[in-house]
């Protein structure tokens, strides 16, 4: 049965492609800093421990998820109350402005403590901003479908997470790429400067959304209410302060946005930084590892949503689920395993130590770097770098500041992008669905408000302080290099049980509530 | 299915204060053996951001004992 809300194919397609771009620019802004998380860690947080400096931006990399509900309830009462196209519109602008401010902002070397400051208020807003902009894309996208293509419609929207993410490592590895002939020196730029080149180019990007978006029209459902003037003078009560809605978010949350959260975050952001802190992956070979697999598994999102449409939205999300409790900690022994180079035989012949020295800016000290690249057999290079500071003034030197990373053959290169492919299907099995099982679970009236909660605090607190907790339980139980499932693992379990008992697999044509 | 559901309403409202207890237990340990302020911001956080979703999770099981998700 075809709602009577449903705009015609021709516009839907429209209709999706101008929600699709400016929630895709939304994640992409969002990301770059999760994906820049050391380099900036490096230029706005106080020199010094490595590991306390990745764990500050990691902190700033929370405090943006953790206000994403304070987010979905200021623009979600917004929307629900003057509508979803003015509100999702001002969530774009908050989040390019912010963004493209990041990359304005001069290092700790020269403002001292404001300059994390700073950095951490506009992370704030880049959260808040995403609070909003999700239940807006998800709900007007859903409010304008057809009650048969709905998962297959909104699925778009839940495809532009992953690309987002796609899209931003793309940008980072091209802008680390051509800042000079010389790679070394290319990356070197970058890490200097350059990494503020992809918030800088999100202003444009914005500019252009704003733009497509300014042209769309209201809701068509919101539209009617407010004719009708049956609008909610006060969605937050209506949301959470009586029994009958507080009880659906709760269930929402518990049985489906919690373990959603923690399998998209742990399938794409914990196995990145997994790769490289514990693996020891080249940074470079880790990015476009993930990227493959982003590519590969990104057509199941569209996939799983439209599949919803025809056998419920419900079991695709937990089977999505079990498969990940099942299967993580096979697929993480096994990125482990693979890049190992323990029960690899040296190729003691092709060993070769470089060492380098170079003065530090326009001072005197000299930087003394020595690498030690050890070739494995199957293509493996491990290089083990020392760098420390010779002082003009005689100062003694520091300890040596030590580094490894790894370079993988080809036939163990595909193998980790395989194992990563599985990680982010899973994520389409959870994802693709979710928005339809959401706008399906609350009237119109109080849509925005009600959907944008339970999944920002599934995605936003569960999900996205999937990569900190993991990380800390590793430092807590260091003997264990894979406790960090743990989190996952068992927040998507309780997740599970709930879902499968709670959650009623309801008829997934039934019309939108007014 | 509807008696399953209830009485698991009872391990929902105890798993809230467990889940707290946890937190608040091992957040006093790290902060015990590394008291710098990056380790007491971190638990502070997690505790803050976790107690309402407790909150939730206890509720939840309440509304799952009175038999509100019966079919």
């Amino acid at each position: 049965m075809a709602s009577t809300s449903a705009a015609p194919a021709k516009d839907i397609r429209k209709i999706i492609i101008a929600s699709s771009v400016g929630t895709l620019i939304e994640w992409y802004d969002f990301y770059i800093f999760g994906s820049l998380a050391t380099v900036i860690a490096s230029q706005f947080f106080p020199h010094g421990n490595p590991t306390a400096a990745l764990l500050s931006t990691l902190a700033t990399f929370a405090a943006g998820f953790i206000v994403r509900p304070f987010g979905a309830l200021v623009f979600g009462r917004l929307g629900d109350l003057i509508g979803r196209k003015y509100t999702f519109l001002l969530t774009l602008v908050l989040m390019g402005g912010s963004t493209f401010a990041i990359g304005l902002v001069p290092g700790y070397d020269r403002i001292g403590f404001f300059a994390p400051l700073i950095v951490v208020l506009l992370r704030l807003l880049q959260g808040l901003a995403l609070g909003g902009e999700y239940g807006g894309a998800a709900t007007y996208v859903a409010e304008h479908s057809p009650s048969n293509r709905r998962g297959f419609y909104t699925s778009w929207i839940q495809a532009t997470a992953t690309i987002g993410l796609f899209v931003s490592l793309g940008v980072i590895l091209l802008v680390r790429h051509i800042l000079d002939p010389d790679l070394s020196r290319s990356i070197e730029k970058f890490n200097d400067w350059g990494w503020r080149i992809p918030f800088l180019l999100s202003i444009v990007l914005v500019a252009i959304s704003v733009y497509i978006r300014l042209k769309m029209q209201e809701s068509p459902l919101f539209s009617r209410l407010k004719t009708e003037g049956k609008l909610s003078t006060n969605p937050l009560k209506e949301s959470f302060g009586h029994k009958t809605n507080l009880k659906i978010v709760l269930l929402a949350l518990f049985g489906a946005t919690m373990g959603q959260g923690v399998v998209f975050y742990t399938g794409q952001f914990y196995a990145q930084s997994f790769l490289e802190t514990v693996c020891k992956i080249d940074f470079d070979q880790s990015k476009t590892m993930l990227l493959l697999a982003i590519l590969f598994a990104t057509p199941f999102f569209v996939l799983f949503g439209g599949w919803s449409d025809r056998i419920g939205r419900k079991w695709i999300m937990l089977v999505g689920m079990l498969l990940a409790i099942l299967t993580y900690p096979i697929l993480f022994k096994q990125l482990l395993s693979i890049t190992s180079s323990e029960s690899r035989t040296e190729q003691s012949s092709q060993k070769e130590i470089r060492s380098t020295v170079a003065f530090i800016g326009h001072s005197r000290d000299l930087i003394r770097t020595s690498s030690t690249l050890r070739h494995y057999d199957g293509g493996m290079l491990v290089t083990e770098t020392a760098k420390d500071t010779v002082y003009a003034s005689g100062k003694p030197s520091g300890r040596p500041a030590l580094s490894s990373s790894r370079t993988l053959g080809d036939r163990d290169y595909w193998k980790m992008v395989g194992i990563l492919f599985l990680m982010v299907f899973y994520v389409t099995m959870v994802y693709g669905p979710i928005a339809a099982f959401l706008v399906e679970l609350f009237p119109t009236r109080i849509r925005y408000t009600s959907m944008s909660l339970p999944y920002h605090i599934g995605n936003g607190i569960f999900g996205g302080m999937t990569p900190f907790i993991a990380t800390l339980l590793t430092t807590i139980y260091s003997g264990n290099k894979l406790v960090g499932l743990v989190y996952p693992i068992g927040v998507a379990a309780l997740c599970l049980i709930i879902g499968a008992l709670y959650i009623p697999s309801a008829p997934v044509t039934s019309e939108l509530e007014g | 299915m509807n008696i399953t559901k209830r009485l698991l309403g009872i391990v929902w409202i105890a798993l809230g204060p467990l889940i707290l207890y946890w937190l608040i237990r091992t957040g006093v340990s790290e902060i015990a053996k590394n008291p710098v302020i990056n380790t007491k911001m971190q638990w502070g956080v997690f505790i803050v951001v976790f107690i309402p979703i407790v909150v939730g999770l206890v509720l939840f099981g309440y509304y799952a004992l009175k038999g509100e998700y019966d079919r």
